[in-house]
């Protein structure tokens, strides 16, 4: 093992894990949007059967296959994370770079409502959020839209204040260029990497907290699949020793979120001057 | 002087964000769909039109929602949170009773995490790159990502169902009358939990000491500290320590509002009846006072762990001292 790590360098790694994290979400999510409902159509003829040859995962108590359920369950998490990290990223992009390049009242602005949103327990808003719409899939998705984009904010705009002292920036300035040309051709460009990271991790956070706030109840209907819907299902027949409810369902999410976790660690190493060459 | 004034700008930050939740929390829960009335006398009421009429102006619920707001704001600064509608019982009495359940659970969570954590990131770091180092990284990364629900699944269904070693759930045996409970069946109660809460915690401290211990390790001044014959333990003890005690300290105190999240899925888990299950209901049942109660009160409870960061910081870091005694 050790001497096979030695071979690969951090940057043909990456591009491993990133095939392996493509594949398996793009798999995931195709597999889940085409799946015919039939797949995991309820049948008490077979319900609690632990896993085995017919059904990998096991099956539920209204007899329905946990392999078919946790996958559409997962790739319906995966739409919520794809819209959730776009929308966060955006509105994180915009407000980090404004109150950098701008500064003065808009910058105290931007970092007054990230501090806003950071003030109360994540998972509160969300309850909030969630209950404001009415509960159900509306309240999740925005919820989980509406709230990721602080920390990624308070990253864009640091970088970008680092960048505006460099003295290429302060010549541009001096050459005439307005604070629109300077930010877009000047520094967007830099920031690009450290935004990019910062979305992929940002991802894994979304998809959490989709199911959390499903597990909880707030989220989608318990006849739909979801992760946290099954989940949350599973909680009630743990008692009587149906483990595989639970097992199977959680370590796909992990699966999915770790492999963007560490995709992102190491793009931070790779993007690192200090530490790229490594 | 200046630290009280540090202290003192510190505090008065804070003040002004919490208000600024309160209207948050108010507008998030005002515009909500989900009637009140509704909540309170549930769907298949047989109550009269006029005796609705009669409750929605007792409550105010025709006025204008910034009207509602001072009034509410109003009250609660006085003391008078509302009344729960799913608990039918003033909503401070539910707070107090519910959180004193899970401050138990968080502070065991919280420090059993924490100086774990410190430990396992300090022997991470002095073995850089040895197989105990490669075996708590990747132990820490797999919990990172894992959801607190599904370890808190995975702990009941091992030690709980399998084994039969701990209780199901709730806060102490079922059927007994809550003088009778005594303080060992309140522990055994609390252990799997808090092992839930405190496993999920630890990986951020752990990472966090082993990175910045190697950061300092790898620095100038030990170079020279092991030029001048100091072993591995000493060159611990005597200048990595002090260099990351304070800060994974302040990391540890700003993990507090992932705390509260994390307690809210683990007594769901564990039907743990503390403030995390209580916000959960209030969400599902829409009693709005006691959902806009545990806003307010969870985001006090972070400004108080982000104010002892900072105090802490300022207190203990000689170079805030003197950088605010020059400046």
């Amino acid at each position: 093992m050790d001497r096979k790590t030695a071979r690969f360098n951090t940057r043909t790694r990456v591009m491993v894990y990133i095939v392996l994290a493509f594949v398996y979400l793009a798999g995931v999510l195709l597999w889940g949007l085409l799946m015919d409902p039939e797949a995991y159509a309820v049948d008490y003829r077979v319900k609690f059967l632990p896993p085995g040859a017919g059904h990998l995962f096991g099956t539920d108590f209204m007899g329905r296959d946990m392999l078919f359920r946790c996958v559409k369950g997962l790739s319906t998490s995966i739409v919520i994370g794809v819209i959730a990290s776009a929308v966060s990223s955006v509105i994180a992009l915009a407000a980090g770079v404004a109150a950098a390049v701008v500064g003065g009242k808009l910058d105290s602005f931007v970092n007054w409502c990230v501090d806003l949103c950071m003030g109360m327990p994540h998972l509160v808003l969300l309850v909030l959020i969630s209950f404001m719409l009415g509960r159900g899939m509306k309240g999740v998705m925005f919820g989980v839209a509406l709230t990721h984009w602080p920390e990624l904010t308070r990253i864009v705009r640091a970088e970008v204040l680092q960048i505006r002292a460099q003295p290429y920036v302060q010549a541009a300035y001096r050459l005439g260029k307005t604070r629109m040309q300077v930010a877009r051709e000047h520094i967007l460009p830099h920031v690009l990497p450290v935004y990019l990271i910062g979305v992929i991790l940002l991802f894994p956070h979304a998809i959490m907290h989709e199911a959390s706030i499903t597990f909880l109840g707030f989220g989608l209907s318990a006849e739909e699949p979801a992760i946290g819907v099954i989940l949350s299902e599973s909680m009630k027949h743990i008692a009587t020793g149906k483990w595989w409810l639970a097992l199977f369902p959680g370590i796909l999410l992990l699966a999915a979120i770790m492999l963007f976790d560490v995709i992102g660690e190491n793009l931070k190493r790779l993007l690192n001057p200090g530490s790229g060459h490594e | 002087m200046n630290r009280l004034k540090y202290i003192g700008g510190t505090l008065c930050r804070m003040l002004t964000l919490l208000a600024a939740v309160s209207v948050l929390s108010f507008a998030l829960v005002a515009l909500s769909p989900i009637d009140p009335l509704t909540a309170y006398i549930g769907t298949n009421s047989t109550l009269s039109q006029e005796a609705k009429d009669a409750i929605a102006e007792h409550w105010g619920l025709n006025d204008p929602p910034a009207k509602r707001f001072l009034a509410w704001a109003g009250n609660f600064l006085k003391g008078d949170w509302g009344t729960s509608i799913a608990f039918k019982k003033p909503v401070k009495t539910v707070i107090g009773e519910r959180f004193s359940y899970s401050v138990a659970l968080m502070l065991i969570a919280w420090i059993f995490s924490g100086t774990l954590g410190f430990l396992a990131g300090v022997f991470a770091a002095v073995k850089k790159g040895s197989l105990w180092d490669k075996i708590i990284k990747t132990f820490c990364l797999a919990l990172q990502s894992a959801p607190t629900f599904w370890v808190g699944l995975l702990v009941l269904s091992l030690f709980a169902v399998r084994l039969g070693w701990f209780p199901i759930g709730l806060a102490a045996p079922m059927g007994k009358l809550a003088q009778d409970v005594t303080l060992g069946e309140r522990i055994y109660h609390l252990i799997l939990p808090s092992l839930t809460l405190g496993v999920l915690g630890i990986s951020k401290i752990t990472l966090y000491a082993r990175q910045k211990l190697i950061e300092i390790l790898s620095s100038d001044f030990i170079l020279f500290a092991k030029a001048r014959g100091e072993n591995i333990s000493q060159l611990v003890w005597r200048h990595g320590m002090r260099n990351i005690a304070l800060p994974a300290v302040t990391v540890q105190f700003a993990a507090f509002s992932e705390l509260f999240g994390g307690i809210a899925l683990a007594e769901s888990v564990f039907s743990y009846p503390g403030i995390g299950s209580a916000l959960t209901a209030a969400g599902l049942s829409g009693d709005v006072p006691l959902l806009l109660g545990i806003a307010v009160f969870s985001a006090i409870f972070v400004f108080a762990g982000n104010l002892m960061a900072n105090i802490l910081y300022g207190l203990l870091d000689p170079r805030i001292k003197e950088g605010r005694a020059n400046g």
